[in-house]
């Protein structure tokens, strides 16, 4: 979860006096509070470990199934993620640096398919081509649904280059080609490296779109297993193999970012890039971006359409429709204000006062957010069963605190990164406290990250749904799980409304998403 | 003001993180101050049917938690005595014995057990059947001609059946079929079929997706309950006008008949209007809506005959299992070993 791309990664410059005396202020408890907190399913999944006893998890971890779902896992990100970056690579080029006719228009409708749920992108494919199925079939539905994570950093990126290196490049004698494999596919890096990152991480969590094309993968398998046992030893060792998982895409990602410079050096701002005719070839490459969105947009909507017709008036049952749509609404309100409000101590902290100890506080929300909903989903249940919190929205909306804690941290940081230290220090110095000072001034002027923040909080939540079918409260029924409820009993047509009012519900925070990555890119 | 902003930044800190659990503990004292909760692993439609009707009768509100059978069986034994479920509905009988072997269910009214001949509930009385539904082979007509179907379900250990078949391995229902074939065959001949079954046939997710597969030819036969198939020709037959059921009869495990049970836990706050619920579904009101709705499952009440769609419950030849005896631990133990979990 690093690599939300929106990051912005300005620097601040921090005087001694902003270091002094701070770090055990309460914001420091808080922020560490927090991180304690985020740690709880790690620490969880390692006592199991240990409660287990090394004969009963090795008998349960080295069995041929754990083989073969490890190699399922392992193959559909090995296939998916290069394809997602070779595809996201090639289309923002495209989109950026060509004059690709309505190059802005494709800029939008390829960061879209984000608004459609992955089961729902699943759900469309299913009715198109019922006998899909297996890894060919995961690893097309997979990169139609999560390429956008990477077209937008990449993107992004490419309109932030200085093109003055690849007319260095060019005048040194290097063809188009070679200036683009050399120079510019270099400084995507990060941002390949991040989005890939992402792709990653979504593989290992998702459910719902492989349980509908019939895909095994840990995921699919702790819910089975969940399902058998509610919460026995299986499961739980299989979502250790699949922390390990994730931590091993966490480490590669790391290895591959590598330590360069990407920043350009001395002041001065770099002009915009000439965009790259292409005359003829502009019909062939028009075909690339169309056909990604007849796929990622036109499918999904022709088969929402097709069941809502073919369901006609009797599927909007409106008595059912209306609670689950309330509490859906409710449960991403308060889960993104909760979200949001415990990211901002340790959003300060890493900004203003950065230090190992910082470093390694923001590392454990990272983490954590990195875990599937799975894991924390059965963590929590186990934690909670005897405690006052199981079963109610509080048990929920901590799942929803640590899983979508980075996407609210990241944004923060970037807004506070943004208010000038100054003001807060000038506040201080007319006699605010540290809090009041961070509050009137810092907040106030990070607010709008913090909005942004809080959309993609409440994005991922209007969209989840294993961690929500394993812990919510009694008589929930949100969007997702009616949606999957309906689906499960091939009663496509009945599923139909609760998939258009979620993507319906996603698509103002995708556009947000996507306005805030031409923003970020600064033009 | 400055003083309102700092503890109002406080307070959001606090409230979020700290005063959480506090708020949460008036709302978990009694979630069913005004009704019951059903933990309901029965299909969600037809729980729904049975919970509307009853508080439209009665006035009593109904709070479905639905899951699967084992999922919730073991959920309430997790729970013990602090479990918030007043009623437990599942679809096969192995959850509900999971449930009164941790001796958790209080003995259902005399009244409510009358409702229910003795074969369709176990004598202690703890719970009680409430639907049954029938063991099939589903196949592909242009797949598989009668003369090619094997004659018990054994026989799809056979190598000749090698990729031929599916089941939905993950489901409770298919588990309580394993759990008949171990309480019949024993635990070496059961480990040996699930072993087979892991190289012969393709997993499915949902016995509903089994039958859609069958019906589109992407698979010549496969095991699922009957009533699947009888609610797809009620609607569009869109997923089965090219299936068809074999019953494999002859006392046959794969002619097992498995009974969905209901019970009232012992640690309801509610027990007059749980023991209600519960004796309203074993009743006239609950069975008649097996018997005219679009659920198809049997209907177990004293003289109430099922749907006339279904080949009659006397029909089917099943084996004798007593139900208060499977074992749904055993069972996932020996799926998770032969590596279908």
């Amino acid at each position: 979860m690093t690599a939300l791309p929106l990051e912005a990664g300005a620097a601040v410059r921090l005087t001694p006096a902003a270091r002094s005396g701070w770090r055990l202020s309460w914001v420091a408890g808080a922020a560490l509070v927090v991180s304690l907190l985020a740690l709880l399913p790690l620490g969880f999944v390692l006592w199991v470990g240990v409660q287990t006893g090394w004969d009963t998890a090795s008998a349960l971890i080295f069995r041929p199934r754990v083989g073969e779902l490890l190699v399922n896992t392992a193959l559909l990100v090995v296939l998916t993620v290069p394809l997602c970056a070779v595809l996201a690579v090639a289309l923002a080029w495209l989109t950026e640096r060509s004059d690709l006719p309505g190059a802005r228009t494709w800029a939008w409708l390829l960061v879209a398919p984000l608004a459609v749920p992955a089961f729902v992108h699943s759900y469309a494919w299913m009715t198109v081509a019922p006998g899909l199925h297996g890894l060919p079939a995961g690893v097309m539905v997979s990169v139609i649904a999560y390429f956008p994570f990477l077209y937008l950093p990449v993107a992004a990126a490419l309109r932030r280059l200085d093109p003055g290196m690849e007319d260095s490049a060019a005048s040194l004698g290097l063809g188009p080609w070679a200036v683009f494999f050399r120079v510019v596919l270099p400084q995507l890096r990060l941002a390949v490296c991040g989005g890939s990152l992402l792709v990653g991480l979504h593989l290992l969590a998702e459910y719902g779109l492989y349980v509908m094309i019939r895909f095994d993968t840990f995921t699919t398998a702790i819910v089975d297993q969940f399902q058998s046992t509610y919460n026995g030893p299986a499961a739980n060792m299989l979502s250790g193999v699949l922390v390990v998982c994730c931590f091993a895409l966490l480490g590669l990602e790391a290895a591959a970012r590598g330590k360069e410079r990407y920043a350009r050096v001395g002041s001065g701002a770099a002009r915009m890039p000439f965009k790259r005719q292409l005359g003829e070839l502009s019909g062939p490459c028009l075909l690339l971006p169309a056909l990604l969105c007849v796929l990622a947009l036109g499918v999904p909507l022709v088969t929402l359409a097709r069941w809502l017709w073919a369901g006609g008036a009797s599927v909007w049952r409106f008595d059912e429709i209306g609670p689950s749509l309330f509490q859906t609404l409710g449960l991403a309100a308060a889960g993104a204000v909760l979200t949001t409000v415990a990211a901002v101590p340790m959003a300060w902290l890493s900004i203003r006062s950065p230090g190992r100890l910082q470093r390694v506080l923001e590392a454990c929300n990272y983490m954590v957010g990195s875990l599937p909903g799975v894991v924390v989903a059965l963590a929590l249940v186990t934690v909670t069963v005897r405690l006052p919190i199981y079963q109610t929205a509080i048990t929920v909306l901590l799942a929803y605190l640590l899983m979508f804690l980075p996407r609210a941290l990241i944004s923060l940081r970037a807004g506070i990164a943004q208010a000038p230290v100054e003001l807060e220090q000038a506040a201080r110095s007319l006699g605010r406290t540290p809090a009041q000072a961070l509050w009137a001034i810092t907040m106030r002027l990070a607010a709008p990250s913090a909005a942004a923040g809080a959309a993609l909080v409440g994005l991922g939540i209007t969209n989840e749904l294993t961690a929500t079918l394993m812990l919510a409260p009694n008589g929930t029924r949100t969007l997702a799980t009616s949606f999957w409820a309906y689906s499960s009993e091939i009663d496509y047509a009945a599923a139909a409304p609760y998939a258009l009012i979620m993507v319906l519900l996603s698509l103002p925070m995708t556009w947000l998403l996507y306005q805030q990555s031409r923003r970020t890119a600064g033009r | 003001m400055k003083l309102l902003s700092f503890s109002l930044a406080g307070a959001a800190l606090a409230a979020g993180l700290l005063a959480a659990p506090l708020a949460s503990t008036a709302q978990t004292v009694k979630p069913s101050a005004e009704g019951i909760v059903v933990y309901n692993a029965q299909h969600a439609s037809l729980t729904k049917a049975w919970a509307d009707a009853f508080s439209k009768e009665t006035g009593i509100k109904v709070t479905l938690r639905n899951g699967s059978d084992t999922e919730l069986g073991n959920q309430i034994v997790q729970e013990g005595k602090a479990s918030p479920a007043d009623v437990f509905l599942t679809e096969n009988s192995p959850a509900m014995a999971l449930v009164d072997t941790a001796g958790l269910f209080a003995p259902l009214d005399a009244a409510t057990l009358a409702e229910v001949p003795a074969n369709f509930r176990p004598a202690h009385g703890r719970w009680t059947g409430i639907a049954a539904r029938s063991t099939v082979f589903v196949y592909n007509k242009a797949k598989l001609t009668p003369e090619q179907l094997p004659k018990s379900m054994l026989d799809l250990a056979t190598p000749a059946w090698k990729g031929r078949w599916a089941a939905s391995p993950s489901g409770a229902d298919f588990q309580a079929i394993v759990s008949a074939l171990l309480e019949l065959k024993g635990e070496a001949a059961t480990a040996a079929w699930l072993k087979a079954m892991k190289e012969n046939a393709t997993p499915y997710k949902g016995n509903g997706t089994v039958l859609k597969a069958v019906n589109a030819g992407q698979i010549e036969g496969g095991i699922i309950y009957h009533y699947y198939y009888y609610g797809d020709q009620a609607k569009t037959g869109e997923n089965s006008n090219n299936a068809q059921l074999h019953y494999f009869r002859n006392q046959d495990p794969g002619a097992f008949v498995s009974i969905s049970g209901g019970g009232v836990l012992a640690s309801s706050k509610h027990q007059p209007e749980a023991q209600a619920f519960v004796k309203w579904i074993a009743g006239k009101g609950g069975q008649d809506i097996l018997k005219t709705g679009d659920a198809y499952e049997y209907a177990v009440g004293t003289g109430v005959a099922s749907n006339p769609k279904l080949v009659p419950l006397a029909e089917l030849q099943a084996p004798k299992v007593q139900p208060s005896k499977l074992n749904s631990k055993k069972v996932s133990d020996l799926m998770t070993q032969a590596g279908l979990l």
